[in-house]
């Protein structure tokens, strides 16, 4: 469960600015995959590889399954929940049994999607209809369709805040940084709680990127930037919060020996005031406050405090992007379920998520963020395979746990200073910038 | 030295039974390869091939994924070499490297003691050897919990009054230092083991001869098990040497890697699973395995392998 939950927060983290995009790589001629207007021609069983191993034991992919079934009465689903999703799949994409409909792990750099996933049309029919689509498209052809879609923020704990005496959200850094001081002296919760240990809760940081500017292009200018740690820019910005919230000791004593699974119960319970963490994470809070006999209203979610011509911003980025398997002998099957599951079946609504499809309304988790006139923003993807190729060129890893664990340790004393911390991470980038430019 | 023979009659036998027509010198001469087989074949698949794909992949750009590759000859060499910082980890292997030093002094100490007539010594062979046994995931586990603030240990030095605000895993000064103790906890057991059996190969006559004689137990353990155990001992130090330098699994689950305990395997399998530079990330299993080799030669060359009489 642990796992499944940390692979859904690392996708959010890759894919929202760092997912690998078009390249040059051959994409194969062969026509789009598409599905039979007649339900009686989807034949066929089909196996879908998915991450959601608490979705398999608790009976709901079951369902979606039946639902299927009933809509298409001669094809049926076979589900094939993996814990360690990421690492056994890019694995079994050497061979050519990795299901016909899977997730597309987020380690496969896009220029390699059509070697492994059917096309399914063109990037004109589908960003009609559907969000995120840049995210899987290659040479103007899309490989996958989201499963659904995240807003990044603060996840927190409103009776912590509001015992603080803190009524509105924070909209500067140093608002935020006083915000958890009050929380600090005025009640007994830990301000906020980094999931240093566990590591993929901290990549979750670079969800903000792109929200502090309020800029979709956020991402297309970090292949040209040769310092984006240079002051005034938005990692400087964001890694300096980080800093400065472990610097001045608003977070758990020791980091070191953090607990995802725990942590939910500690914000719940109104023991941790704050987590950084992308959207997804507010139906399982609610669901650990419900467990933990408390009231799930009181999860609340704010934006990163930062505000753009008097607006907050929110970067909206997909979380896992569903496929065709190339070598899969039932596509039209493969397809149809696709479709249904991305139309049809409510899943996205089901986790309090975004919905792939444009015309759907916001979830109820994100009500707040409607009240309050958050802007969503989706980066733009034009350049996300250099971005991709610089971040790994350079071993930064901008949604890899160790750069920012990297970050708390300079503000804990150990690891030298953020300055030179800045430093290197800008020499570095330049230099795989300069190598892959 | 009986029972590999009368293995290979039978086989012979059998052998010589199923093809009748071949001279029964011919079926003699395949019987022990026949019976290699099944250990030579799983050996080719789970070390020689992959460790042939290694060196291949270590002159290939490959990514872990992609389905093609192309050959770069010694660049992924000539990076490692020209990027110090990536043997700068070597210097957390100085803490494991120390630690086994302890380790194996502890270990010869326990064993001398437990070969004479201790009481309850099953017990604590037992208990030694024990957390050799246990998967080191779940002692890295256990360990986690031990070094919690507000945890065992912290427990415990509080009931015998020492009360402190240091954190085991969480301050850099103490976090490598923990976690090359959990290593001497976890592998104390195994070379224990390999100095019991060495001192009690040594024949008890030795031993009343030596007590006639009026030896101490130092002078028994001077000049009877010390050198006895020569090999062992050599073997151990081989041992404690490559591991030290080769240290993964404590600390990759116990802090990832974080906070300056980085160590060489941990920082290849980032590179080859993090940043997708599977090339690189061989090249440098191989100067491992390299440095490894010629640690171990250096080490014959210095106490080379004698044999010993004891009497």
């Amino acid at each position: 469960m642990a796992t499944t939950k940390s692979l859904m927060a690392i996708v959010v983290a890759a894919t929202l600015s760092v997912a690998a995009c078009s390249g040059s790589g051959g994409g194969t001629s062969a026509a789009p995959v598409t599905a039979p207007n007649d339900p009686s021609l989807v034949t066929g069983q089909i196996t879908v590889l998915t991450n959601r191993t608490d979705l398999e034991q608790d009976g709901t992919l079951a369902k979606y399954a039946a639902a299927f079934t009933k809509v298409y009465p001669k094809a049926s689903v076979k589900f094939e929940a993996i814990t360690d999703y990421e690492g056994e799949v890019k694995i079994r994409l050497n061979t050519s049994q990795y299901g016909d409909v899977l997730l597309i792990p987020n380690n496969i750099a896009r220029k390699d999607y059509p070697s492994f996933f059917a096309s399914l049309g063109s990037e004109a029919d589908f960003s009609s209809k559907y969000r995120f689509v840049p995210n899987s498209t290659v040479n103007g052809k899309v490989y996958g369709v989201a499963t659904f879609g995240n807003a990044n923020g603060f996840v927190y704990n409103t009776a912590v805040w509001k015992q603080a005496g803190i009524t509105s959200w924070p909209k500067t850094t140093a608002e935020f940084l006083a915000d958890l001081k009050l929380i600090k002296d005025k009640t007994s919760a830990t301000p906020y709680y980094t999931n240093y240990h566990d590591g993929w809760p901290l990549t979750q940081w670079q969800g903000a990127f792109g929200g502090v500017s309020c800029d979709p292009q956020a991402n297309n200018a970090l292949a040209q930037s040769t310092a984006p740690w240079a002051a005034g820019k938005e990692l400087n910005t964001i890694d300096t919060l980080l800093y400065d919230t472990v610097k001045q000791g608003l977070v758990e004593t020791d980091p070191t020996t953090t607990n995802w699974e725990n942590s939910k119960t500690l914000l719940a319970s109104g023991k941790v005031g704050t987590m950084l963490l992308g959207s997804w994470a507010i139906s399982q809070m609610q669901k650990a406050a419900t467990t933990a006999g408390k009231d799930p209203s009181t999860i609340g979610y704010m934006p990163f405090p930062s505000q753009t011509n008097g607006s907050f911003c929110s970067v909206s980025a997909p979380d896992y992007l569903e496929g065709v398997s190339s070598k899969s002998k039932n596509q039209p099957t493969a397809r149809a379920w696709i479709d249904w599951f991305t139309d049809k079946s409510g899943y996205a609504a089901s986790q309090g998520a975004i919905s792939t499809a444009k015309d759907a309304p916001l979830p109820p988790t994100l009500a707040e963020f409607q009240k309050q006139g958050v802007k969503l923003v989706e980066l733009d993807q034009a350049k996300a395979t250099l971005v991709n190729t610089i971040d790994k060129g350079s071993e930064i890893g901008l949604t890899a746990p160790d750069y920012r664990q990297k970050i708390v340790d300079a503000a804990r004393g150990t690891g030298g200073t953020l300055q030179a911390q800045f430093d290197d991470l800008n020499k570095k980038w330049a230099t795989a910038q300069q190598s892959a430019s | 030295m009986s029972s590999p023979t009368t293995a290979s009659a039978v086989a012979r036998g059998v052998a010589g039974e199923m093809v009748v027509s071949s001279p029964g010198r011919l079926a003699s001469r395949w019987t022990p390869w026949l019976f290699l087989l099944a250990p030579l074949l799983l050996l080719a698949v789970f070390t020689w091939v992959p460790v042939a794909n290694l060196f291949f992949y270590s002159v290939t750009d490959w990514d872990g994924v992609s389905p093609d590759r192309s050959l770069v000859g010694l660049a992924n060499y000539r990076e490692l070499v020209t990027r110090p910082e990536l043997f700068r980890v070597f210097l957390v292997s100085g803490y494991y490297l120390a630690a086994s030093v302890v380790q194996l002094v502890l270990a010869l100490y326990l064993a001398t003691v437990l070969s004479f007539k201790t009481r309850f010594r099953n017990l604590f062979k037992g208990i030694i050897f024990f957390p050799y046994l246990i998967n080191g995931v779940a002692i890295a586990f256990v360990f986690l919990f031990f070094f919690k603030p507000g945890g065992t240990l912290d427990s415990l030095l509080a009931l015998v009054g020492i009360s402190h605000d240091r954190l085991w895993l969480g301050d850099p000064a103490l976090a490598n230092p923990s976690l090359a103790a959990v290593s001497v906890w976890r592998y104390l057991g195994l070379n224990f083991i390999l100095f019991l059996g060495a001192i009690q190969s040594v024949p008890g006559s030795l031993y009343e001869a030596a007590e006639l004689d009026g030896a101490t137990r130092w002078q028994q353990f001077r000049y009877l098990i010390a050198p006895s155990i020569k090999p062992i001992l050599g073997l151990s130090v081989i041992l404690a040497i490559s591991g030290s330098l080769a240290v993964f699994e404590i600390p990759f689950i116990m802090t990832g890697g974080a906070g300056g305990t980085t160590t060489f395997v941990i920082q290849t399998v980032k590179q080859a699973f993090v940043f997708n530079k599977v090339g690189l990330a061989s090249a440098a299993s191989v100067v491992l395995l390299a440095l490894v080799l010629l640690i171990t030669w250096i080490q014959r060359r210095i106490v080379p392998d004698e044999r010993v009489d004891l009497t």
